[in-house]
């Protein structure tokens, strides 16, 4: 269903909820549960997403081509076999990081006003 | 624990199915583990109200994004499959556009109550003299019936009346009523503004008094709310202004621009006293809990009484009360009911062509949807989906109806009779409107949605092994072919009912008027009471307008009378025939009209015998009187009615002279006899209803060129004196036909539509069953058979469906033809000539629908099928 040709600036801004999960799955493959307390602690327990608010957003991401569920599954000791597990796309790791540089671009805007910590 | 896991599945089927399919058992899990992690009894708590939010927020989030997934899909299908999005769009949006208009006037005319207090309880009463069911009461036999009825709250006489209204910008000519003080209150409606009739008002000798209607306070006071207490010259007389009536507010109907009281307590000229005069129209209230039957008993019990106590001018007059509500005459009642059969029957073809279409659609999307299906949609997403496009073509055919009807509705205004106090013009009805989207929704639901699902459930791999040729059930076939020869029935039945019509229409127009309608004008200069009571001044203001416009260049004669033929079909008078004795059962009455010479000429009424009036017929010659046709061979079959003598309106009259007769009451009823008097003849202030107003202007161009030239001549024989009414007769005609025509056309246009859907239905029944048998026509091609033998082949299913249709059509045509025949005119209900011209072009139907279906056929190359279907 995706359209890998599409622009990632396309999906931009990404809802938080759709950046911090391409974040925790950035580092490795994930289940829902194990982004969710991936963000909690990333965040020191600021975002706590709802298991709802996950899911609904991991059926938008498989949509747009952002993410696919994995069918290697990881070390035997460390699988859960019942669980599903996601893995960021070439094309998700783009809209990443197109999204980090919109907001570091943001950041930079913010402080030239003195509006943000650092310098300019 | 367990409870609390059956009770979050059970939160969970808030999300779609195919969302729980995925993600439920995983949604379940992390629940569980968060009631694992929970420390302590109030987490554990608090956890519960948290999840309801999270999953309730959610499960609304990811409803709406299957919505808007769907929406985009389904507008990419359609957007394949555009003729047959167009042609669903079109079908969904005629019926509910025709049904929606149809029964939105016929429910304003017929069924929404009077804008009235309690309109249920309001009657109208009439006297039934021999020979009439409803005429007005004179005001003697009113006044009786008041002070002994005991049925009523409340009763009022009233009578339409008009004035010229001066001193508000140009002299204008203003429609009313005068009535007594009752009215307002009878009615149950007070004035927006300053206050009603009292009875005082109503003293003869009171001064005089007048409400404003909405419109006219507003045009021709500018709105001022200081008018109320002003005085008015209505007719040169000062009236006082009392109040204004609400917008909206019509009685008793919805020309009156202005009521004034009636003044009649005390009254004791001819005009008040006089039992044959008849001038009243009387509204009543039944009084709580009297019905109308028992009023009607007690008023017929009243008539017997004053039948006794005035054996005379009462002979056998009865009573008669009928709810205000059905003062819609029995023709324009009957007429809207055909209205709304017809629109039900386009409607309900509507919906089988829908079905029709859709079934198809069904049938050649098995194979999509079955990969669909086997993809893993699931079957929820399937009916989603195409729930979704049922509704997206239903909202867009809605559109296209609601369209369709504010753009029909104004046009159907003239069926919405004159004399009823309701707006002219209805707003689309909601309820209707709702109702008829509700029934083709509830179609495309029935024939899109479900035999599509029922095509997915059933064997997948046997839908994708039929791949391109689509599997058919000969029972979904049948279906099909049932549905298509009703649509042919229906439209072979609304063919003949709308032939039966036109048929009519055209036996009513080719009816002989009596008189000419081609370059000739008719202006009315009403003029007013008591400044032209004087019978010698308005004879000068007769004899001067007529010479100074006889005079104008292109004017080939100009005459003044009452009342134009159709304007105004009442009148009437009793008339009493020297040496002939007076039936009491069946009194002999005729119409009485005032002309001047010239009139007849001006309005080609031919003179048959003697002569017409002439200025010689002056207030002190004997009285003359010109008859027409029917009236002379009616009372001297066989002898020379000139000379003959008869009394009538007080005075006896000498025939002088014998014109043709008029069609007065329209060209659908025979009129009564025509009596026509010298306009010098009547006494000073006699009769003044009757006084010419009309004038007559027939010319040898445009007759509508003169008029500017004919308003100045009225300007300067009275400046203030309004010209109103200015029309050329042809219009006169038309408009006395123009309910009939509007029914005939409104009709036509439906069958034409059902003709087209019943086409384009054995079109898309023929076009499926050739290519579904395309193989089959390949082998029979291969084995020899001739392009011919295809042909009729295809052809002959064709007919067949036609047949059954029409036979059907022909007989449901019969049943609704006798059922209307009382707006035949006459016409056969069994037309052959209807018949035939249906059933020719029920064949034509037959012809064009097979006919590229047929040709398809032939062109089928045995090769490349049989080939292509192993």
């Amino acid at each position: 269903m995706a359209d890998h040709s599409r622009s990632p600036e396309t999906l931009l801004p990404l809802p938080a909820a759709t950046f911090h999960i391409l974040m925790a799955l950035a580092e490795e493959e994930r289940h829902g549960y194990a982004v969710i307390q991936d963000v909690e602690a990333r965040t020191r327990g600021a975002l706590r997403l709802s298991a709802g608010t996950v899911y609904r957003s991991i059926q938008r991401m498989l949509e747009q081509g952002l993410i696919v569920e994995s069918d290697e599954r990881p070390a035997p000791e460390l699988d859960d076999e019942r669980r599903r597990y996601y893995r960021i796309t070439p094309f998700g790791a783009d809209v990443a990081r197109a999204e980090a540089a919109r907001l570091s671009e943001l950041i930079r805007l913010a402080r030239a006003r003195g509006l943000a910590p650092g310098r300019a | 624990m367990r409870l609390h896991s059956i009770l979050h599945r059970a939160l969970l089927r808030l999300y779609p199915a195919s969302f729980r399919a995925e993600y439920g058992d995983e949604l379940s899990r992390i629940f569980a583990q968060r009631r694992r992690d929970a420390s302590g009894v109030f987490d554990l708590l608090w956890l519960w109200p948290l999840e309801v939010a999270d999953v309730v927020g959610n499960a609304a989030a990811v409803h709406w994004d299957l919505l808007r997934q769907d929406v985009r899909y389904g507008l990419r299908a359609l957007r394949r499959a555009p003729g047959f999005a167009l042609s669903v769009v079109l079908v969904v949006g005629i019926g509910v556009g025709a049904t929606t208009s149809a029964f939105t006037i016929a429910d304003h005319v017929l069924v929404r109550p009077l804008p009235f207090h309690e309109p249920d309880r309001l009657v109208k009463l009439w006297e039934s003299p021999p020979g009439y069911s409803q005429m007005e009461l004179s005001p003697p036999n009113y006044l009786d019936w008041k002070e002994r009825a005991r049925s009523f709250e409340g009763m009022a006489a009233y009578s339409p009346f008009s004035t010229n209204l001066v001193g508000q910008g140009e002299p204008r000519r203003l429609e009313g009523v005068v009535t007594s003080s009752e009215l307002l209150e009878v009615l149950g409606v007070s004035p927006a503004l300053g206050r009603s009739f009292a009875p005082e008002d109503d003293d003869v000798g009171a001064a005089r008094t007048v409400i404003l209607g909405f419109a006219l306070w507003q045009d021709a006071f500018g709105g001022d709310a200081g008018v109320v207490g002003r005085t008015v010259l209505l007719d040169g007389e000062p009236h006082t202004v009392l109040g204004v009536m609400p917008r909206g507010f019509r009685f008793p109907s919805r020309e009156v621009e202005y009521w004034s009281a009636l003044r009649l307590d005390g009254d004791t000229s001819e005009n008040a006293s006089d039992r044959d005069n008849n001038w009243f129209n009387v509204v009543a209230r039944l009084a709580p809990g009297v019905s109308l039957e028992a009023a009607r008993e007690e008023m017929q019990a009243i008539a017997a009484q004053l039948e006794r106590e005035h054996p005379v001018e009462n002979a056998s007059t009865g009573a008669n009360v009928v709810a205000l509500q059905d003062e819609v005459s029995a023709q324009s009642r009957l007429l809207l009911l055909v209205l709304a059969a017809a629109a039900a029957c386009v409607l309900l073809l509507a919906c089988t062509n829908l079905a029709g279409v859709l079934l198809a659609r069904a049938l050649q999307r098995r194979s999509e949807l079955a990969v669909r299906a086997a993809l893993g949609g699931g079957r929820e997403r399937l009916v989603r989906q195409l729930l979704t496009e049922s509704l997206m073509l239903a909202g867009a055919g809605g559109a296209v109806g609601v369209a369709i009807a504010g753009w029909a509705i104004p046009s159907l205004h003239r069926l919405v009779p004159q004399a009823l106090p309701v707006a002219e013009l209805p707003a689309i009805d909601a309820r209707v409107l709702g109702l008829a989207a509700l029934v083709t929704i509830a179609t495309g639901l029935g024939f899109g949605v479900l035999p599509a699902v029922r095509a997915a459930r059933g064997s997948v791999q046997g839908a994708l092994r039929d791949g391109s040729r689509g599997g058919v059930g000969g029972r979904r076939e049948r279906l099909r072919a049932a549905l298509v020869a009703f649509q042919v029935g229906a439209s072979v039945a609304l063919l003949m009912t709308s032939g039966l019509l036109l048929r009519a229409l055209v036996r009513v127009q080719s009816t002989d008027p009596g008189f000419e309608t081609e370059r000739i004008v008719g202006l009315r200069t009403w003029l007013p009471s008591p400044k032209y009571d004087a019978t010698a001044s308005r004879v000068q203001f007769y004899d001067r307008v007529i010479e100074e416009v006889r005079a104008l260049p292109g004017v080939v004669e100009a005459g003044y009378v009452s009342f134009l033929p159709m304007v105004m079909g009442g009148g009437i008078w009793p008339v009493t025939i020297e040496g002939r004795p007076v039936d009491a059962e069946a009194p002999e009455r005729a119409a009485l009209r005032f002309a001047t010479t010239g009139y007849f000429d001006a309005i080609g009424i031919p003179l048959l015998l003697g002569r017409g009036p002439q200025p010689s017929d002056g207030a002190e010659s004997p009285r003359a009187a010109v008859v027409s046709e029917s009236f002379a061979r009616r009372y001297w079959p066989d002898a020379d009615p000139i000379g003959r003598r008869f009394d009538l309106a007080f005075q006896e009259r000498t025939v002088v002279g014998v014109v043709g007769d008029v069609r007065t009451r329209g060209l659908e009823r025979v009129a009564e006899p025509q009596v026509y008097l010298p306009p010098a003849q009547v006494p000073d202030g006699g009769l003044p209803f009757y006084a010419p107003k009309d004038l007559v202007v027939r010319a040898s161009t445009d007759p509508m060129a003169l008029v500017p030239a004919i308003r100045e001549i009225v300007r300067a024989v009275d400046p203030e004196q309004p010209v109103s009414d200015i029309r050329p007769l042809e219009d006169l005609l038309a408009e006395n036909t123009a309910p009939r025509r509007l029914q005939a056309s409104v009709l036509g246009a439906f069958a034409a539509i059902a003709l087209l859907l019943a086409t384009l239905g054995l079109h898309g029944l023929l076009s499926l069953a050739v290519s579904q048998r395309r193989q089959e026509i390949g082998v029979r091609v291969a084995l020899g058979a001739r392009r011919a033998d295809v042909l009729a082949m295809v052809a002959r299913e064709g007919a067949l469906l036609v047949l059954t249709g029409m036979v059907l059509g022909v007989a449901g045509g019969l049943v609704a033809g006798r059922s209307m025949r009382a707006l035949l005119a006459g016409v056969a209900t069994a037309d052959a000539a209807a018949l035939a011209s249906s059933i020719a072009i029920a064949l034509v139907i037959s012809l064009a629908g097979s006919l590229l279906p047929a040709l398809r056929a032939t062109r089928v190359d045995a090769a490349v099928t049989i080939r292509e279907g192993s």
